[in-house]
């Protein structure tokens, strides 16, 4: 644990000493190009955005195995069982070939009802917020009844989704669709509608029609906020696909959350850990994959204003 | 309270104006005034016009109307009475910010306003290089704006404004935000623009020997509402060397300039 504050304190005091070196050639280089990041500066951000996360994941596995051994009795007063060591977990779940393909098949079909579902998400809410970006009060029209859709707890409409979609794929990819909607719609909406008003006057002084505008001003510039939409909502799909398998269970096609709870009542804990862990590495891997495509599509032009 | 201060300045070396002054303007202001919708004056009864090969700098306190006078040249916002007599096809505007697009390289963001008027892709493709080098950015087309320095970035949004070919060139106090040295090399390759294309130049500042340097007049305005209070006619020959800053008839219009403008502002 030391060794990983020191490197940290170690850059600190590194990027100080850079920003001072530099200032004297920014001055001499006045009506020239901002220098690239140097490289030494880098390669140790590199490294500390390595190590941060294998730490925190170290620290939260002895923390699990901490709280099975001990904690799961003198602090919570439960069964150990309830709460099984990590390493009986990847034991018990991934190196039993039979659970791992229940757990597989599972993974796959929640995907697919991600998947579907994200993909209506994107449709729907780009659609709409090109609509409610057209003016402020067809915005304010629509606005409250997306917050009402996003308040709604999904048990409260279980019966409404069940008549009309009924009690399997298709419902769960309904789930999908109404939580992960909202941060597409916002951050698309934001995107279109805070491009620089100065950009926006060089397109009226050529007279550009609503539609150059919407294609060669607005849609580029929101490409950063679309793609942090996409990555929240991505997240979300995940997440909906499963809440969706709590409700709807017909059909041939059980998702994680079905494999899971299946494991559950026969009292499998360490499977049903197991599909746990699946089920979030499938929403951190849909996260960074759409990190990855966002760094694709405007990583060579976006200057993010954060610091790093 | 008009100053004009030609009088003591015809010396044989300062041949003065380019303009002929009988051809008609390129741009005229009749008495606008603009009253923005949430009550604020900011120009009152403004006349004056712009001719080819004149180049007209406006200096003013901050807030009094000098961005508006140029919006409602360009068309942007509609003066509240009076009116502009312009052909709005011939105008080119340059902001304050480079207003580059961010996604667009130097090439494709020049070639940006060409390709709005629907000009052909060749065309437009070699207006846009022949502009990138005249304004010294030859080398690079292919950069993005994030990847460019202030200076550059102006550089690149004179070029996108230039590939139109305007005969009347609106400035908003375009090197506001670049240092004192950029801004004067800057200076020089505006100077060297007008020169080549003899366009009818309106130019914002707030520096005063930018305004000398630059202009065949210089409009000085008052606080809120806007209005003239004074105007110098500099009989310097183009093309304008840099030295031009450290002759002392310079130092003096400057100052005379100065002096005005210090009254505006009461
Ligand atoms: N769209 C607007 N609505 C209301 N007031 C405005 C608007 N634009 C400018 N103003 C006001 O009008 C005055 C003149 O503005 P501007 O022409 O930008 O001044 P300058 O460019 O000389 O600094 C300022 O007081 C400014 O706040
Ligand atoms: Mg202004």
């Amino acid at each position: 644990m030391s060794d990983f504050s020191e490197t940290v304190g170690h850059a600190h005091h590194d990027a100080d000493i850079l920003i001072h070196e530099q200032a004297p050639d920014l001055e001499l280089q006045l009506d020239a190009a901002p220098p690239p990041p140097s490289t030494a500066r880098s390669r140790k951000g590199m490294l500390v955005s390595y190590i941060g996360p294998v730490v925190v994941f170290l620290l939260f596995v002895v923390f699990w195995e901490f709280m099975h051994r001990w904690g799961m009795r003198h602090l919570l007063d439960k069964r150990p069982q309830l709460l099984p060591s990590p390493v009986t977990v990847i034991d018990k779940s991934f190196l039993d070939a039979n659970v791992r393909h229940q757990l597989i098949a599972g993974l796959g079909w929640t995907s697919y009802a991600a998947f579907i579902g994200l993909a209506i998400t994107i449709v729907i809410g780009m659609l709409l917020a090109i609509v409610m970006a057209q003016a402020v009060w067809v915005e304010r029209s629509i606005y409250p009844y997306l917050v009402a859709l996003q308040a709604t707890p999904v048990l409260a409409i279980v019966p409404i989704i069940y008549s009309v979609f009924g009690g399997g794929m298709n419902s769960r990819i309904y789930v999908c669709v109404m939580i992960s909607i909202f941060p597409i719609v916002t951050n698309t909406l934001f995107g279109l509608t805070s491009v620089d008003s100065s950009q926006h006057d060089l397109f009226t002084l050529r007279n550009a029609s609503t539609f150059t505008r919407l294609f060669k001003l607005q849609f580029p510039a929101a490409m950063p906020s679309i793609f942090t939409g996409f990555r929240i909502s991505a997240g979300l799909a995940v997440i909906g696909a499963i809440v969706g398998e709590q409700f709807f269970r017909e059909g041939e096609k059980p998702g994680i959350g079905i494999v899971m709870e299946q494991f559950r009542q026969k009292l499998r804990y360490p499977q049903m850990y197991g599909g746990l862990l699946i089920a979030s590495l499938l929403g951190i891997a849909v996260f960074f994959v759409f990190n990855a495509l966002g760094k694709l599509v405007v990583g060579h032009w976006y200057e993010s204003t954060r610091r790093t | 309270m008009a100053a004009s201060t030609q009088g003591d300045m015809s010396a044989p070396t300062m041949v003065t104006q380019m303009t002929d002054s009988a051809s008609a303007p390129a741009l005229r202001f009749n008495g606008v005034s603009m009253v923005y919708p949430d009550g604020t004056h900011a120009l009152r009864e403004t006349t004056f016009d712009v001719r080819p090969g004149e180049f007209v700098t406006v200096v003013g306190p901050s807030g009094c109307g000098k961005s508006t006078l140029l919006k409602i040249a360009s068309g942007l916002n509609k003066p509240t009475t009076g009116s502009v007599d312009v052909d709005r096809t011939k105008v080119g505007y340059v902001f304050q910010d480079a207003t580059l697009l961010q996604w667009r390289t130097v090439q494709r963001n020049v070639e940006l306003l060409a390709e709005l008027q629907g000009m052909a892709k060749v065309e437009r493709r070699q207006r846009a290089e022949e502009t990138i080098r005249m304004v010294g950015l030859g080398g690079f087309e292919s950069k993005y704006p994030k990847q460019l320095s202030g200076g550059m970035k102006m550089r690149a949004s004179l070029a996108r404004t230039l590939v139109l070919d305007p005969k009347v060139f609106l400035f908003d106090e375009p090197f506001g935000a670049v240092d004192e040295i950029t801004r004067e090399r800057l200076n020089d390759e505006v100077i060297s623009l007008f020169g080549r294309e003899r366009f009818a130049g309106l130019f914002i500042t707030h520096s005063i020997s930018e305004a000398v340097f630059l202009s065949t007049r210089v409009i000085v305005m008052s606080a809120r509402p806007g209005r003239i209070v004074a105007e110098f006619a500099i009989p310097f020959d183009y093309p304008r060397a840099p030295e031009l800053r450290f002759d002392p008839r310079f130092a003096e219009l400057a100052g005379q300039i100065s002096h005005e403008l210090r009254g505006a502002h009461s």
